[in-house]
């Protein structure tokens, strides 16, 4: 250590004296990270733009000043019953679930190697179904929370099990058997969940319901359930960070770092498995943003994932909130669920991304 | 060298294979603190696999390596990580990545959630740009770089790691010679001025004869031949390890050994000393 440092600048100053290039150097690592915080500010208010557009549009559009006097003095007025018990919750779904889909996308898609791969490429969202409509059919029940749990309880296991067989190589766990493992036990999953809803009408209705993706008609107190496995995924993920940029040079670099793989990939896998498993079993299985927003994000901090996983946090809610709220607006009187929202605009937005750019090597 | 022969890294009895595959079989091995250590050997011998365990990115089936004296499999991995710098031979680097960013995450080992980026880290990071002369592409992604450019961002990340041993895994692959010649100056001058203890894995046999203290040949995952170049690339190690008809004669430039490969269609002539006239 103490000889690499021969010109190393003194703490105090950037000004190196025996060389022009070197503050250069740290001036535009400073300005790039002073470029990214203020990046980081700008969704933020963007974000809170979004939440307030959530609260306010909907079938019944809401005037701004009654939005704040629902938030700060309520008096149960028609629009204030309507902002506390209806939109507020669905809002604050929808950015938990956005958050969490976005971080979890992006550890994703690092841990694979995979700019294809979604939150749900390891079995999670199958495994969510199959114990939701399990319960179901066992249990006879339709109360949400029950539901919750066994859905969580399902993406779990299902995650477990696909980690497992994909640890049974002498390589241990590598992102392509991974996949593997997540297709076929995803494949499995979906092949018991068809045959249960098939075998079974009730289960059918409130799997329909589950499935169809929807942050509307979610029971409010779903999202206190939820919050301390996301919060638990996010903060996983932050410490993760670090670890995925090591591993993101290869195995045998990162090893040569100091970084556990394993480590790494278990801590990695546990985060994705509480976002998704969570936000899942919230509002059913939600598509492309978990797929889509790293790209973006990517596009604005580059391969450094103590910056893309903020970013890639914030734009999933943003996207979440803003595909939700034209959701409501399009097809009026009646709305538009959120899943076949971000279908129809994040498969073409999708589709410029792929275009533009050759896909990416991560 | 003025100070008593000091082992950096030693071997013990090693055998190293994947699964019922065994590649290096009972080998034992010092690496000398302060020199450049070169492993010659033809395809499939295990030099590579050699260089990954020495370099704790392969765990022993039988025997082990020892760091300073201590069991580099019982030592932290983080420890071991500020020690012994490991860079594989076509490593890869998500796209996008700045060559100053690729630079940084060399400190990792140094890092902690408590502790980010400190004066420390600035000062190895511009230090290992500079001495491989990479300060003014900083800026630019890896996919902007030439090979050998490319080559000398990785060794700038391997030396911003501050460790006292670099283990290259075929530095020069897929480089011209002009550009083999130009990272191997660059890692003379590692050891030279920072004083790096280097093992690395080379093909060119007359460039690891003009680049390293030491060479070690190896056949079949055991250690034929190990010495200073002059004595170990001999025609008789050309035969015996690579199967290959050869002359050796003194490097003009340098005076170390020279390999000549002979070849079929030289094999009678210079057998009979024929005047070559077709030799179009």
């Amino acid at each position: 250590m103490e000889r690499s440092v021969t010109v190393a600048t003194p703490s105090g100053s950037r000004r190196s004296p025996r060389s022009g290039v070197a503050p250069q150097q740290a001036d535009a690592t400073v300005r790039r990270r002073r470029r990214r915080l203020i990046g980081l500010l700008v969704l933020v208010l963007v974000l809170l733009a979004s939440v307030l557009a959530s609260i306010a549009i909907g079938s019944k559009p809401i005037a701004l000043a009654d939005v704040w006097h629902a938030l700060a003095t309520p008096t149960g007025t028609e629009d204030d019953i309507v902002i506390g018990s209806l939109r507020v919750p669905r809002t604050m779904l929808g950015l938990v679930v956005g958050i969490s889909l976005g971080v979890a996308g992006a550890l994703m898609q690092g841990h694979t190697r995979n700019p294809l791969a979604d939150p749900g490429l390891l079995g999670v969202n199958q495994g969510a179904a199959f114990a939701i409509v399990l319960s179901i059919f066992m249990l006879r029940t339709d109360d949400i929370y029950t539901l919750v749990w066994f859905g969580f309880a399902g993406a779990l296991v299902a995650t477990v099990a696909v980690f497992a067989l994909g640890s049974v190589g002498r390589g241990g766990p590598t992102p392509v058997t991974l996949a593997l493992a997540g297709a076929a036990i995803s494949a499995l999953l979906y092949a018991l969940t068809s045959a249960l809803v098939l075998l079974d009408a009730q289960s059918l209705e409130a799997f329909r319901f589950w499935r169809s993706g929807s942050l509307a008609g979610r029971d409010p107190e779903i999202v206190l359930q939820v919050l301390p496995f996301l919060v638990a995924g996010l903060v996983l993920a932050l410490v993760n960070s670090p670890g995925l940029n090591a591993l993101s040079l290869g195995e045998d670099v990162a090893r040569s770092l100091g970084q556990s793989v394993m480590l790494t990939r278990v801590v990695g896998i546990a985060a994705v498995t509480l976002l998704t498993g969570a936000a899942v079993s919230a509002c059913g299985p939600i598509g492309f943003v978990g797929l889509v927003v790293p790209h973006m994000a990517r596009a604005i901090t580059g391969p450094d994932y103590r910056w893309l996983l903020p970013y890639s946090g914030l734009l999933g809610a943003i996207m979440l909130l803003v595909a939700d709220v034209v959701g409501r607006v399009v097809a009026r009187p009646g709305e538009l669920q959120v899943g076949i929202m971000l279908a129809l605009v994040g498969a073409p937005f999708f589709l410029v991304l792929v275009r533009r750019r050759r896909l990416v090597r991560l | 060298m003025t100070a008593a022969a000091r082992v950096r890294l030693r071997a013990e009895g090693l055998s190293l294979g994947y699964g019922e595959n065994r590649v290096v079989e009972g080998l034992d091995l010092d690496v000398i603190d302060g020199t450049i250590t070169a492993v010659i050997g033809p395809n499939g011998c295990g030099k590579s696999t050699l260089l990954r365990a020495l370099g704790r990115l392969l765990a022993p089936q039988e025997g082990h390596v020892l760091l300073d004296g201590k069991r580099i499999d019982k030592t932290p991995t983080r420890e071991v990580a500020k020690i012994v710098g490991v860079l594989p031979q076509t490593p890869v680097a998500p796209d996008g990545l700045t060559v100053g960013d690729l630079v940084a995450r060399g400190r990792h080992p140094h890092q902690a959630w408590y502790r980010q980026w400190s004066a420390d880290d600035e000062g190895a990071v511009s230090e290992a740009l500079r001495m491989t002369g990479m300060l003014e592409f900083a800026e630019r992604t890896l996919d902007q770089l030439s090979g050998g450019q490319r080559q000398r961002a990785w060794i700038s990340m391997a030396l911003a790691q501050g460790t006292d041993l670099l283990l290259l895994d075929e530095p020069t692959t897929y480089l011209d010679l002009a550009h083999q010649v130009d990272v191997l100056d660059l890692v003379q001058q590692l050891h030279d001025q920072a004083g790096r203890t280097v093992i690395m894995v080379l093909h060119d046999l007359n460039l690891a004869a003009r680049y390293s203290d030491r060479l070690i040949a190896m056949r079949d995952g055991k250690i034929v031949a190990q010495g200073a170049p002059q004595d170990v690339l001999t025609e008789q190690l050309l035969s015996d390890v690579f199967d290959l008809d050869a002359r050796v004669v003194p490097d003009p430039v340098a005076g170390t050994p020279l390999v000549v490969p002979i070849g079929s269609r030289h094999r009678v002539r210079v057998d009979s000393a024929a005047p070559a006239d077709d030799t179009m």
